[in-house]
């Protein structure tokens, strides 16, 4: 007993006897016997059907561990506190903070010549004649200025081809022009490029050691599957990557270079190589991802021969391998994995473009086109180059920023496409980590916001929340790496 | 434990002040004349010289009365032979001697009102409702003398914002007097869920001010009960949300007790999911002091039992990124995974260490106990070898 001028705690737990109320939430059947029940901010609880029921029929006991887990995640509130719609909106406004920060990235195509004839590959040209597809100096000044009109405090130019480097001096000249301008605008400034490293000469790790530029290159796996999926002249593709990545990290440093696999049919059966590849070259994330249906790839057929439950198959067994590798000690995270865990543990977005809503088209990032024309995002670009104009939002010669960004074409299908306004997504308790993807729907089904039981996005994704649900909830050593990546936290194990 | 304010003294030579005075202690006879009105001499044993102009003489036992002035001159009382150089001292008229700074702690404490308006369950400070306005006149008056480089200030109650704008001119007395010492304000927060009261913090604008509120349950109810106030879990909160919006640093501080230990994993995925914006999270074990002595029945837990609670709670809040520390545990009892977010955080007036520490390799490292814990502590305390 308290001394007597105490309270005992059951004065404090009366006004919960008056019953509760439900707060925004949505449940979907994880597996025979669990739900996952998550709220609007995408806090998530697994359950059993019968605390579901109680839940929402208002029988759940006051006091009890349940009533308390689901009153602390903001699933219920009663009349002992208010706060509840305080905590979810500001978490709910630092979910969709980038929305008002608008675009952050901006993808510069100068030159789509290319060294190497990549099966999969959307948009490389092989031409001798430079004048045709590369960026003219006309172009990237008005880009420029495109950029610099964002409201973003963090600007990220992006060179992509083609391969960049085969017009490495238009590069120069737009980190220069941009550079000049931020003296003033005092921007968070970065540049990337994004290259195959084939051409990576001594001048131009001069050029970007000087101005702190980063590169993304593509490794997609060991030397055999590498050279086969990235065809060039002499079949050196994989050793001109390696040795690339090994020079940028002495010289720049170990965080300058980061890699991308695609996975292509060929690659289905071989993941732990992949990784394995991954692993020995000192990397310490991979991205398994999918194969994208734009493209040469949709065209010579490839997208057709796996589906997304053969893709799924390949991204578990390469999890699990993940997850192996970082119990025997060292620590290698699945980007993917990392990018949803980290929507399902915070409050925060990450901004990846594919798991945004409203959708991440012109809003995480931008394309400028070598002919100026302006995409609402890669995959838009690649669409065009299959000649579907239908996310060409405008040309940084003929329009301005508001004629661009105001466009029916990107703001129609950004309005459609809302995942939470959606049908089927908008009962569905994984859409806190989903996203709607307007530009896969119009390729894949011929509408922006598209039917869900035949979409591969929504297929594979939701495969993808199961799993890790399922693993942060079954496997107690999975989840404690599970957690590191969600945090991107660097407590020792 | 050092006594702060202590009765027994005696005057030596009669003390002619005509109120309380506040004075800087030196043990220097050659101390420039023009500050010798607002200083005190502390005596050496076996000082040959005591020079005059001093507003008063302090001596310890030992000293030669013969050669001392024949006004104030304070003997000091054996509980006060900490007192040193560049202290700052209240004496007054009965003879009664008050420490309000001492230049060598590791921590500043200013308890400025003993009046709260909660009623925790474990407080060690119990609340008095009594008119106590006198303390900031007192520490208004002590900052000047205060050395700079005094690393931290805690300001304490009691509940400080109670005191209104005297609050904030004390903190701006801080910032004037000791514009590089770390400032760090005890407040529940629930006077803050007032963003008036929250903008008078912002509107200090000093440099380095943190204000540590406590949250014990992510339950309001729980929370509720352990601080003895209905509804102060939502004002607690809303207070910590309108010092954040105003760019006031805040920390959080969790205190563990039988009441409290079971949730702990939940309420630090409650802090890591809505207030991970926290400037750090301190969770820290029992004080055996005030009320917490007389609720000791219900709030005492040997402090190994809920040690997969503290190191789950732990590892949410540093997955989270958020900066967090382990108060008042003796290394001994933690879990191995957590020793390290261990913190020396016992001021050093209170802090001890108990006969179970002999033969310790890590006591150096260790935080040691309260005083209090000669009452009750882990049965678990045993020596680290290694």
């Amino acid at each position: 007993m308290l001394a007597k001028r105490f309270n005992p705690g059951s004065v404090y737990r009366e006004p919960e006897l008056k019953g509760y109320r439900l707060l925004p939430m949505r449940f979907t059947r994880l597996d025979s016997s669990r739900y996952v029940v998550s709220t609007i901010v995408g806090e998530y609880r697994v359950v059993t059907r019968d605390v579901i029921e109680s839940l929402v029929t208002h029988r759940l006991a006051p006091g009890s561990d349940a009533y308390d887990d689901f009153k602390s995640g903001h699933f219920i509130r009663d009349a002992d506190s208010n706060i509840a719609p305080e905590l979810l909106a500001l978490k709910y406004r630092t979910k969709l903070s980038r929305v008002s920060q608008f675009t952050g990235l901006h993808m510069f195509v100068v030159t789509l010549r290319c060294d190497h004839t990549c099966q999969y590959c959307q948009v490389s040209r092989q031409t001798k004649d430079r004048v045709a597809f590369d960026m003219s100096d006309a172009v990237a000044r008005h880009a420029v200025d495109l950029v610099f009109e964002s409201p973003s405090r963090a600007l990220k130019i992006e060179f992509q081809g083609g391969e960049p480097l085969l017009n490495f001096e238009r590069i120069k000249s737009i980190v220069e022009l941009a550079e000049a301008r931020n003296r003033q605008e005092k921007r968070d400034l970065q540049f990337v490029i994004a290259s195959n490293l084939s051409l990576l000469s001594d001048e131009i790790l001069e050029f970007c050691e000087l101005h702190n530029i980063y590169f993304s290159t593509s490794l997609d796996g060991p030397a055999s599957l590498h050279n086969r999926n990235r065809p060039r002249p002499g079949r050196n593709s994989y050793e001109l990557t390696v040795t690339g990545i090994e020079k940028i990290r002495c010289h720049l440093g170990v965080d300058r270079v980061s890699a991308l696999m695609t996975t292509t049919e060929a690659s289905l059966p071989h993941v732990r190589q992949i990784i394995d590849e991954y692993v020995g070259q000192g990397f310490r994330s991979i991205f398994l991802r999918p194969l994208s249906p734009y493209g040469f790839a949709a065209r010579s057929g490839h997208f057709a021969r796996y589906d997304s439950e053969r893709w799924l198959e390949f991204f578990k067994e390469g999890l699990e391998y993940i997850l192996d590798i970082n119990r025997k000690g060292y620590a290698l995270a699945e980007t993917y994995s990392a990018i949803v865990l980290r929507k399902m543990l915070t409050p925060q977005n990450p901004g990846y473009v594919d798991l945004q809503s409203p959708a991440g088209m012109g809003i995480s990032g931008v394309v400028y086109n070598y002919d100026g024309d302006v995409y609402a995002s890669d995959e838009a670009r690649m669409l065009a180059e299959m000649g579907d104009k239908t996310f060409r939002l405008g040309n940084v010669l003929q329009d301005d920023y508001r004629a661009i960004f105001l466009s029916d074409a990107l703001l129609d299908p950004l309005e459609a496409s809302v995942a939470e306004s959606v049908p089927i997504c908008a009962d569905c308790a994984f859409v806190p980590y989903c996203g709607a993807d307007p530009v896969y729907h119009h390729a894949t089904q011929g509408d922006a916001v598209g039917r869900r039981l035949t979409s591969g996005f929504c297929h594979r994704n939701i495969g993808i929340f199961r799993h890790l649900i399922t693993l942060m909830e079954d496997s107690p050593k999975d989840r404690e790496v599970l957690l590191r990546w969600g945090f991107g936290s660097h407590r020792r194990a | 434990m050092l006594k702060l304010n202590v009765p027994g003294n005696s005057a030596i030579r009669p003390l002619t002040i005509d109120r309380d005075a506040i004075l800087l202690v030196t043990e220097n006879i050659e101390f420039p004349i023009a500050l010798r009105k607002k200083s005190a001499l502390l005596v050496r044993a076996n000082e040959s010289f005591i020079s005059g102009g001093f507003a008063m003489v302090l001596v310890r036992d030992g000293v030669d009365h013969a050669r001392l002035p024949n006004q104030n001159v304070l003997g000091l009382s054996a509980d006060l032979n900490y007192l040193a150089e560049g202290d700052v001292v209240r004496v007054s008229k009965n003879s009664r001697l008050k420490t309000l700074y001492r230049r060598g702690a590791r921590g500043v404490s200013l308890l400025v009102t003993e009046r709260c308006n909660s009623f925790c369950v474990m407080c060690s400070q119990p609340p008095r409702d009594v008119a106590d306005d006198y303390l900031i006149d007192e520490y208004l008056e002590a900052i000047p003398m205060f050395d700079r480089s005094t690393v931290e200030v805690i300001i304490t109650g009691g509940e400080p914002t109670l005191l209104g704008d005297r609050l904030f001119s004390l903190l701006k007395a801080l910032k004037s007097f000791l514009p590089e010492t770390a400032v760090h304000v005890l407040s529940n927060g629930r006077t803050a869920s007032d963003i008036e009261l929250a903008r008078k913090f912002a509107a200090v604008c000093h440099p380095d001010l943190m204000v540590g509120v406590p949250l014990y349950s992510d339950i309001a109810a729980l929370h509720d009960f352990v601080v003895q106030a209905d509804g102060a879990y939502d004002e607690t909160l809303r207070g910590i949300l309108n010092l954040k919006r105003l760019g006031v640093r805040v920390e959080i501080r969790v205190v563990i007790h039988r009441q409290t230990y079971k949730r702990l994993p939940e309420l630090a995925r409650f802090i890591a999911r809505n207030l991970q914006f926290a400037d750090h999270v301190a969770l820290m074990g029992l004080e055996l002091m005030g009320f917490a002595r007389s609720n000791i029945d219900e709030l005492w837990i040997d402090p190994v039992e809920y040690q997969t609670q503290l190191k789950e709670a732990t590892h949410n809040l540093v997955d989270a990124r958020i900066h967090t520390s382990i108060y008042n545990h003796q290394l001994c009892i933690l879990d191995s995974d957590i020793r390290r977010y261990a913190v020396k955080s016992i001021s050093d007036w209170k802090n001890e260490y108990m006969p179970e520490c002999a033969g310790c390799s890590m006591t150096h490292e260790c935080g040691g106990f309260f005083s209090s814990a000669h009452i009750k502590r882990s049965a678990h305390i045993s020596p680290i070898v290694e």
